[in-house]
C-alpha cells in the first residue's frame, strides 16, 4: 500500500495523495512550474529554497535522475507536488529513480493529486504558503496550521542561507551528450561569481566563454572581489526576497561604481536594480516555466526563455542611465536592462536554461564581449 | 512589420482526394489558412479537386475551383484569376509538388506570381534526399548512412555498403509509397525496383537501417524575423521501422531529459534555418539510439503535415492558421494566441498538462490479400486521438475510441499457454501488425518480463511499464471481484482510464450495471480545458477532455444547446464526408443561436477545430463517454445522423438513457436498417425491392438462396461501406462465403439479396422536415452498374441517361419512403433500375457520403438545411423548397489505395475500398467525366492497342463500345472468347493468349507497354482469380483500365473531351443556378 500524504494550503485547500519521497513534513511557498522537462534541474536549483514546487506536467520522473543534470550539489526545493511518478524510469543516462533520489535527500513529495486544480488556485490567488505531510499519521488540521504559520518569502533573505561558505574555483564547461563528458574550455578571463544560490549551468556557460571562475560567498565585500583583479563580476540567481540582501546590494553598488564588467541573472538582476535605486516587488504567482517569450528590444527578436522568479524589478523606478533591453511578451514585465554609462547588464530569466530553451544564451557572449572590450580599452 | 500590402490575392493549393498518407488533416489546415487570409482582407483563390472538404465550401474562399490539381489546370486558374502569390504549404505533398511543377514550367514567372510560405529551393532541399543529406552534414547533424540511386544497379552497390536490413525510400512519393525494408537480396530487388518505378523522378534512397531506434518528431514554426517556436514534441511508441503515420504516437515526448530535449529543439530549429523555411510550420523527425542517445535526422517536411494537425489538436495551438499569417508577413509576436482569448501572443511554446495518444486505424479487413506487417510505407487510413491526465488513461481512451470492438487492452485471443501461441506472440511483437498494441498487453499476460518484451518489440520500457500496470490491475480487478469496488477503488480504476465496458468484462457483468454502480458510488468524470499553457493563464475557449480528477472546468451554460456527435476515426466507408456534415450542422445551428457542442476524437478533422463549435469535447464516441457529456450539458437536442455509423450505433441506447435525439427517430433508423421491418414497410407502400431474405444459419442460407435465385448479393447485417459483401453465383460460392467471410448466427444474420445484373444504380439524397415536406437534393446516376459499391462508383449529377419520367418516379418513391419513415433531416436512397423497373436497394435515413458532392454541385447546403429541419425549422420556413438541377454536369470519381497494397485485386465490387473522391465539372457529361478522370490522375490512353476481355453476360454490351474504340483510331486485342464474339459481329480484333494459355500472353503485352487501355469484366471467384494478374499489372504499369462495361463506355466517350476546356469557380457555377 502506498504511504498517504496530503498538501494543505493557507487558504484552507487540502489535497490528498500519496508519498513519493521521504516521509515527514515540509512547509514553504507553493509555486507551479509549467516546464515539461527538467524536474531534476528544478529540484536542485537553489532558487527553489523554501518553495514547494508543483510541476504541471502530470508524469514526473520519467527519465529518472543522473549525475550530470544536477544544478547544485543537493536538492533545494523544499518539497515536490506532482500528479504521477511512473513506476519505471527510462533513459540511457538514468542512474536512480526519482522517488529513491527524493528519499535519499529527505525530500517530502506528494503525488496523485489534481495538480491542475492546485495550479488554478495559485493562478487565481497568487503564490500561497503550504505544507506537505507524508506518513502513516497525517492530520490535515495540523498541516493547515503549519502552512499558515509559515512566514512567507517576503522580506526573507535566503541567498546567504544557500550560498557557499568559502570561495572555490570552477572550470568545467557544459555537458556534451555525444562525448558524455563535460567540456574543458580554454581560459581567457578571470571572473568572480557571487553565489546567491548559483546554478551549475551558469558556471558551465561562463566557463564555455573562457572564464576562469572563482565562486565567492554571497556576503563577500566588493573590495575583496575587486582585489582579485577579475575581468568581470557575475551576480547569480538565488532564492528569497532581493530587497533583504542589503550586503549584496551594497557590494553591487560599489562594483557598479568601479565600472568593472558586470552581469546579473535573476536575483542578480534584481540586486543590480536595487543597487541602482530601483524598487522590487513581489509578483502574484511569479514566472516559472520554460516557454516564456521575451522580446529583445534591440532587434525585435522573440526569444523563448526559461523563467523562475517571484519578485521583479519595477521598471518605473529605474534611473535614467538604464536602458531596457528585454521585456516579457506574456505580461510586459521587465526582463533585462543595461546601463548606458557602464559595462553592466542583467537578465531576469534564465539564459543558462537548464531546464529550458537556449535561445537567450547569447547573453553569455555579450558578457565575454564586455570583458574583452574592457581589456582592450583598459 | 505587419502584413504585406503588396499582395492582394493568394492562391492556395489543396491536397486533392483523401488517399492513404494524405487525409482530411489537409482540409483542416487548408480551411484554417483560407479563413485566416480572408480575415486579413486578401482575396483567396482555392483549388482542390476534393468536393468533400470544408475548404471547398463557397464561403471558405473568394473563388473555389474544384478542378484537377496539376500544373496545367492550375496555370489556367492562374491565367484567369491572376493571383499575386501562391501558398503551397497547406496542401500536403500534392500542394508542394504542384508548386514545384508550376515553378519548373515557368508558370510562376510568366504570370509574375510569388511563392510564399516555402521557396522552390527550400522545397527541393527538403524533398530531395541527397540535397537534404548534404545540408544536414553542413550543420553538423547526422543522418542514417544512405545514398541515392537512379538505377537498380546503383542501388545494389549502395546496398552492399549499408548492409541488411536496408531501408528503401522513393523520392517525392506520399506517405513513403513504394518504400520498404528489405531483409534479403530478393526483397531488396523487389522493393528497389518498385520504388524506382513509383518515384516520379525515378529515384530511391538506399539507407542504413535504424530499426528499433526511438523516434521523435518536433513541430516547429518560424517567422520571417527568424523567431522559432516548438509547438509540440511527439514521441512514437512504435520505434523506427514503422512509418510515423502508422505508429502510435504520444505527446509530449516522454523519455527525454531536458538536455536531450533541448538538443532536439536546437537541431530542429537549425534544420529549418538551413532548409530555408522562412515562414510557416515544419515537422522534423529524429531517431535516437536508446543505448547511447545518438541522434540522427530522419526527414523534414517544409509544410504543415499530418503531425502538425495532430500537434494543433494536442496543444490548442492552430499551426496552419498561424503559418498562413506568417506567410503574409506577420511575425509571431504580432499574432495572438486565440485559445487564451488573446491574453498571450502566439510567440510562445505551448505547454500541456495532460498526455495525448494517437492510434492509427487500419483497413486491412478490406484488403485481405495485403501484407498487414507495418513498414516504412504508410498503410493506415485514419486515426484517433485521446487525452488523459496519465498515459494509461490516454491510451485506454484512445483504444476505445478506435471503434474496432475493443474496450481497452483486450486480450487478442491467442492461446498463451501453448508454445505455438507464444511463438506467434513473439513474432507479433517483433514484426508488428496493427494489433501489436494488444499483443504487448498479452505479452505481460503470458508472463514475459518487461525486459523480454522490450528486447522483442523495442517499445521503450517507459511505455511498456504502463501496459504492465494495466494488465496487473486487470488481474487484480478480476481476482477481487465486484464486491471490492468501493468509491476509492472505482476512482482509482477510472483514473487509469478503464472504460465501464472493460471493467464489466473483467467482472462478468454488463456495462449498464457497472455504470450504475459507478454512478451510485459517485465516481464521475470531470472535464479539463485544453489551454496551451497548463492553466497559467485563464482561457475562454471551451476545448475539453474528460478525466477523473477533483475539479471540473466545464462550466456548462444555460443556453439552448445542440450536441453533434462526430464520426470518430476515418475508415474506408466513413470519412471526411461525414465530418463535413457535422461541421455544417454546427455552423448552421450556431448561426441560429444555439450553443453547439461537438463530440469527436478524430484529430484530422475540421469538426475538432476548437472554433468550429461553441464547445468541443475531444472524447471517444462510446456510449459511456457520450452519456457523461449529455448528462453534464443537458442539451436540447443530440444529432446522431451526421457522423456515419459511429453515432448511429449509439442512437437507441442514448434515447433509452433519456437523451433528446433530434431528427429522424432511432426507431425509424432501425426500421430502415432492419431488413425484415424494412421489407414490410416497402410492401406496405407498394414499392419494390430485389427479392431478399435473412438467414440465421448456413442451411437456411442455402435454402433461401435457391428460393430467390442466383446471382445473389450476400452481406452481414448492420454494416457500412459494404464490409464483407460479395456477389455469389452458385451454392458452392455461397457455402464458401459463409465458411470464410462471415460468422452467421442468430445475433448476426447474413442478408441475401437478388443481384440485379446490368441494372443502372442511382443515389438520391433528400431532406424531409417535421411536416413531411421533401426537398430533393440531387439525383445521381452511377456510371458503374449495380453491384459496385456506391462509394466506389462514379456518378453524375444530373443523371446522364435517365428519362425525366424515370427521375420523377424516383422523386415520388423517395418522398413516399421519407414520409413513411417519418424522416426529419437527411435521407439517402439507392435505387437499381432494370429496364423500366425500379428497385429499392437501400434507404439510409442519415447523412450520406454524397451530401457534400451534391451541395457543391447544386449550391444547396443540404447538411445545414437538414440540421435546421431537425432543430424544428420547416423547409418552407427556411425558404428552401425547390430542387436545384444544374445545366452543367458534375461527376464524382472514386480514388483507390490499390497501389499501396501489393497482391490486392483492384477489381470493383460490392465491398467499398475507395478512400476518397474527386469531382469534375463540365458542360456535358463526357466533359465532366473527363475532368473527373483528370482529377483522379487517370491517364488518358494515347492511341494504341486496347485490350478487351469481358464475361459472357457483357459481350453484347461491349459491342458498341468496341466499335467506338475503333472509330477513335485505336485497335483492339482480345482473348479467345471475346475476340471470337467481336469477329462474329464484324469488329476487327487481334487475338492474344490468356495467361494460362502460354506465351506471349496479355500480361507480357502489358509489361512491354504495348497496351494503352484495358477493359476487363469478370464474374465468379475463379474467373476473377484468373484475370487478377492483368489488373494488377495494369495498375503497376499505370495502364488505364475499366472493370465494368459501363465504365468503359463513359471513358471512351470522354476521350472526345480531354485536354483543355475552361475552368469554373464554384461561385460562378452557383451564380448560373440562381440566374
Amino acid at each position: 500500500m502506498p504511504i498517504s500524504a496530503l498538501l494543505a494550503l493557507e487558504d484552507g485547500s487540502v489535497f490528498h495523495g500519496h508519498a513519493v519521497g521521504a516521509t515527514g513534513e515540509t512547509v514553504g511557498e507553493v509555486v507551479f512550474n509549467t516546464a515539461m522537462t527538467g524536474y531534476q534541474e528544478i529540484l536542485t536549483d537553489p532558487s527553489y529554497a523554501k518553495q514547494l514546487v508543483t510541476l504541471t506536467y502530470p508524469h514526473i520522473g520519467n527519465t529518472g535522475v543522473n549525475v550530470e543534470d544536477a544544478e547544485s550539489d543537493t536538492v533545494h526545493a523544499a518539497g515536490l507536488i506532482v500528479r504521477d511518478v511512473p513506476r519505471r524510469p527510462s533513459n540511457w543516462r538514468s542512474t536512480e529513480s526519482l522517488p529513491d533520489y527524493l528519499k535519499r535527500h529527505g525530500i517530502v513529495a506528494i503525488a496523485g493529486i489534481d495538480t491542475r486544480r492546485l495550479t488554478r488556485i495559485l493562478r487565481d490567488k497568487g503564490a500561497l504558503n503550504g505544507c506537505i505531510v507524508a506518513g502513516e499519521q497525517i492530520d490535515a488540521e495540523a498541516a493547515l496550521a503549519k502552512a499558515r504559520a509559515f512566514p512567507g518569502l517576503n522580506g526573507m533573505d535566503l541567498a546567504k542561507v544557500v550560498s557557499v561558505g568559502e570561495s572555490y574555483s570552477w572550470n568545467a564547461g557544459i555537458y556534451d551528450l555525444d562525448r558524455t563528458a563535460f567540456n574543458q574550455p580554454a581560459k581567457r578571463f578571470k571572473v568572480a561569481a557571487y553565489d546567491f544560490g548559483v546554478k551549475h549551468n551558469i558556471l558551465r556557460l561562463l566557463a564555455e566563454q573562457g572564464c576562469d571562475i572563482t565562486v565567492v560567498p554571497a556576503q563577500t565585500p566588493a573590495a575583496d572581489v575587486l582585489a582579485m583583479k577579475p575581468d568581470g563580476v557575475f551576480l547569480s540567481n538565488g532564492p528569497g526576497d532581493p530587497a533583504a540582501c542589503d550586503y549584496a546590494i551594497a557590494a553591487t553598488r560599489e562594483l557598479l561604481d568601479s565600472k568593472i564588467p558586470l552581469f546579473g541573472i535573476c536575483l542578480g538582476h534584481q540586486i543590480m536594480g536595487l543597487a541602482l535605486g530601483a524598487k522590487t516587488l513581489k509578483m502574484k504567482f511569479g514566472h516559472h516555466g520554460a516557454n516564456h517569450p521575451v522580446k529583445d528590444m534591440d532587434d525585435g527578436r522573440v526569444l523563448i526563455t526559461s523563467q523562475n522568479h517571484g519578485f521583479a524589478v519595477d521598471p518605473a523606478t529605474l534611473p535614467a542611465n538604464v536602458r531596457v533591453t528585454h521585456a516579457s511578451l506574456f505580461d510586459g514585465s521587465l526582463q533585462g536592462f543595461a546601463l548606458t554609462d557602464r559595462p553592466a547588464f542583467c537578465f531576469q530569466g534564465h539564459p543558462e536554461a537548464s531546464p529550458g530553451p537556449h535561445d537567450i544564451g547569447y547573453l553569455f557572449d555579450r558578457f565575454a564581449a564586455l570583458m574583452q572590450e574592457a581589456r582592450t580599452n583598459g | 512589420m505587419a502584413k504585406r500590402t503588396d499582395i492582394k490575392s493568394i492562391l492556395i493549393i489543396g491536397a486533392g482526394p483523401i488517399v492513404i498518407g494524405q487525409a482530411c488533416e489537409f482540409d483542416y489546415s487548408g480551411a484554417q489558412a483560407c479563413k485566416a487570409l480572408k480575415e486579413e482582407g486578401y482575396r483567396v483563390i482555392l483549388v482542390n479537386s476534393n468536393p468533400a472538404t470544408i475548404m471547398t465550401d463557397p464561403e471558405t474562399a473568394d473563388a473555389v475551383y474544384i478542378e484537377p490539381i496539376n500544373w496545367q489546370t492550375v496555370e489556367r486558374i492562374i491565367a484567369k484569376e491572376r493571383p499575386d502569390a501562391v501558398l503551397p504549404t497547406m496542401g500536403g505533398q500534392t500542394g508542394l509538388n504542384c508548386a514545384l511543377d508550376l515553378a519548373d514550367n515557368g508558370v510562376l514567372e510568366k504570370y509574375n506570381v510569388e511563392l510564399i510560405g516555402a521557396s522552390r529551393e527550400a522545397i527541393r532541399m527538403a524533398e530531395d534526399r541527397e540535397l537534404f543529406r548534404v545540408a544536414m552534414k553542413d550543420i553538423g547533424l547526422e543522418c542514417p548512412k544512405a545514398e541515392v540511386a537512379k538505377t537498380f544497379e546503383q542501388a545494389v552497390e549502395i546496398q552492399v555498403k549499408v548492409g541488411f536490413p536496408t531501408i528503401i525510400r522513393p523520392s517525392f512519393t506520399l506517405g513513403g509509397s513504394g518504400g520498404g525494408i528489405a531483409y534479403n537480396k530478393e526483397e531488396f530487388e523487389e522493393i528497389a525496383k518498385r520504388g524506382l518505378d513509383l518515384s516520379p523522378v525515378h529515384e530511391i534512397l538506399v539507407e542504413e537501417s535504424v530499426l528499433g531506434w526511438k523516434e521523435f518528431e518536433m513541430e516547429v514554426v518560424r517567422d520571417k524575423a527568424d523567431n522559432c517556436i516548438i509547438v509540440c514534441s511527439i514521441e512514437n511508441l512504435d520505434p523506427m521501422g514503422v512509418h510515423t503515420g502508422d505508429s502510435i504516437t504520444v505527446a509530449p515526448a516522454q523519455t527525454l531529459t531536458d538536455k536531450e530535449y533541448q538538443r532536439l529543439r536546437d537541431a530542429s530549429i537549425a534544420v529549418l534555418r538551413k532548409i530555408g523555411v522562412d515562414t510557416g510550420g515544419s515537422n522534423v523527425q529524429f531517431g535516437i539510439n536508446a543505448e547511447d542517445g545518438r541522434v540522427v535526422v530522419i526527414e523534414m517536411n517544409p509544410r504543415v503535415s499530418r503531425s502538425s494537425a495532430l500537434a494543433s489538436k494536442a496543444t490548442g495551438f492552430p499551426i496552419a492558421k498561424i503559418a498562413a499569417k506568417l506567410a503574409v508577413g506577420y511575425t509571431l509576436d504580432e499574432l495572438k494566441n486565440d485559445i487564451t482569448g488573446g491574453l498571450t501572443p502566439a510567440s510562445f511554446e505551448p505547454t500541456i498538462d495532460y498526455v495525448v495518444t494517437k492510434i492509427p486505424r487500419f483497413a486491412f479487413e478490406k484488403f485481405p490479400a495485403a501484407d498487414a506487417r507495418l513498414t516504412t510505407q504508410m498503410k493506415s487510413v485514419g486515426e484517433v486521438m485521446a487525452m488523459g491526465r496519465t498515459f494509461h488513461e490516454s491510451l485506454q481512451k484512445a483504444l476505445r475510441g478506435l471503434e474496432i470492438g475493443k474496450t481497452g487492452l483486450n486480450p487478442t485471443g491467442l492461446d498463451l499457454t501453448t508454445d505455438d501461441g507464444l511463438a506467434v506472440l513473439k513474432r507479433e511483437l517483433r514484426e508488428p501488425r496493427p494489433d501489436r498494441v494488444f499483443h504487448l498487453a498479452d505479452a505481460f499476460r503470458a508472463g514475459l518480463t518487461l525486459d523480454e518484451v522490450y528486447s522483442l518489440s523495442r517499445v521503450d520500457p517507459w511505455f511498456l511499464a504502463a501496459f504492465e500496470d494495466i494488465v496487473l490491475t486487470e488481474k487484480e480487478v478480476e481476482a477481487q471481484g465486484i464486491a471490492a469496488l468501493d468509491a476509492l477503488r472505482m476512482r482509482e480504476l477510472k483514473r487509469m482510464g478503464f472504460s465501464d465496458a472493460r471493467l464489466a468484462e473483467l467482472l462478468d457483468t454488463n456495462e449498464a450495471a457497472l455504470r450504475h454502480l459507478r454512478r451510485t458510488l459517485g465516481v464521475r468524470p470531470v472535464y479539463k480545458r485544453v489551454d496551451s499553457c497548463a492553466a497559467e493563464f485563464a482561457t475562454t475557449t471551451a476545448y475539453m477532455y474528460s478525466t477523473y480528477e477533483e475539479e471540473c472546468e466545464a462550466n456548462p451554460t444555460n443556453r439552448d444547446k445542440i450536441v453533434v456527435l462526430g464520426g470518430g476515426p476515418n475508415r474506408i466507408g466513413q470519412g471526411i464526408e461525414f465530418d463535413y456534415c457535422c461541421v455544417h450542422a454546427a455552423l448552421a445551428l450556431r448561426e441560429d443561436g444555439f450553443e453547439t457542442i461537438m463530440v469527436n476524437c478524430n484529430p484530422e478533422t475540421v469538426s475538432t477545430d476548437y472554433d468550429t463549435s461553441d464547445r468541443l469535447y475531444f472524447e471517444p464516441l462510446t456510449l459511456e463517454d457520450v452519456l457523461e457529456i449529455i448528462d453534464l450539458e443537458k442539451p436540447k437536442g443530440v444529432i446522431v445522423q451526421y457522423g456515419g455509423q459511429t453515432p448511429l450505433k449509439l442512437a437507441r441506447a442514448l434515447e433509452a438513457a433519456g437523451a433528446p435525439v433530434i431528427g429522424t427517430s432511432p426507431d425509424s433508423i432501425d426500421l430502415a436498417e432492419d431488413r425484415e421491418r424494412f421489407q414490410q414497410m416497402i410492401e406496405k407502400i407498394g414499392l419494390k425491392q430485389p427479392p431478399n431474405r435473412t438467414a440465421r444459419n448456413a442451411d437456411e442460407a442455402l435454402a433461401l438462396a435457391r428460393e430467390i435465385g442466383y446471382p445473389l448479393v450476400v452481406r452481414p447485417s448492420y454494416v457500412l461501406g459494404g464490409r464483407a459483401m460479395e456477389i455469389v453465383y452458385s451454392d458452392a460460392d455461397l457455402t464458401r462465403y459463409i465458411r470464410e467471410a462471415v460468422q452467421v448466427s442468430n445475433d448476426s444474420p447474413v442478408l441475401l439479396d437478388r443481384f440485379l445484373d446490368h441494372a443502372v444504380e442511382v443515389d438520391v439524397d433528400i431532406i424531409a422536415d417535421a411536416e413531411g415536406n421533401v426537398l430533393v437534393g440531387g439525383i445521381m446516376e452511377h456510371i458503374e452498374e449495380a453491384g459496385v459499391h456506391s462509394g466506389d462508383s462514379s456518378c453524375s449529377l444530373p443523371p446522364y441517361s435517365l428519362t425525366s419520367e424515370m427521375q420523377d418516379e424516383l422523386r415520388r418513391q423517395v418522398a413516399m419512403m421519407a414520409r413513411e419513415l417519418k424522416v426529419i433531416g437527411l435521407m439517402n436512397t439507392q435505387f437499381a433500375i432494370q429496364g423500366d423497373t425500379v428497385f429499392i436497394l437501400e434507404v439510409n435515413p442519415r447523412a450520406s457520403r454524397t451530401v457534400p458532392f451534391v451541395s457543391k454541385a447544386t449550391g444547396v447546403p443540404l447538411a445545414k438545411i437538414a440540421a435546421r429541419a431537425m432543430a424544428g425549422r420547416t423547409l418552407k420556413a427556411q425558404g428552401t423548397t425547390k430542387e436545384v438541377i444544374p445545366e452543367y454536369y458534375s461527376v464524382k470519381e472514386a480514388i483507390f489505395p490499390f497501389l499501396k497494397f501489393q497482391n490486392v485485386d483492384p477489381i470493383l465490387g460490392p465491398e467499398m475500398r475507395s478512400t476518397g473522391e474527386v469531382m469534375g465539372v463540365g458542360r456535358s457529361f463526357g466533359a465532366a467525366f473527363a475532368r473527373g478522370h483528370e482529377a483522379a490522375s487517370i491517364k488518358t490512353p494515347p492511341k494504341g492497342k486496347v485490350f478487351v476481355s469481358v464475361r459472357d453476360a457483357d459481350k453484347a454490351r461491349l459491342l458498341p463500345v468496341a466499335r467506338e474504340v475503333l472509330e477513335r483510331g485505336f485497335s483492339l486485342v482480345a482473348t479467345e472468347g471475346t475476340a471470337k464474339y467481336l469477329a462474329e459481329n464484324g469488329v476487327a480484333c487481334e487475338r492474344i493468349n490468356k495467361v494460362a494459355e502460354g506465351r506471349p500472353h496479355i500480361v507480357d503485352l502489358i509489361k512491354n507497354g504495348e497496351i494503352v487501355y484495358i477493359v476487363n469484366t469478370t464474374e465468379g471467384k475463379a474467373a476473377i482469380a484468373d484475370s487478377f494478374s492483368i489488373r494488377r499489372e495494369a495498375l503497376q504499369q499505370r495502364v488505364t483500365y475499366s472493370t465494368t462495361v459501363a465504365g468503359a463506355r463513359a471513358l471512351v466517350h470522354s476521350l472526345d473531351f480531354h485536354g483543355d476546356g475552361e475552368v469554373h469557380s464554384l461561385q460562378e457555377l452557383h451564380k448560373e443556378l440562381n440566374a
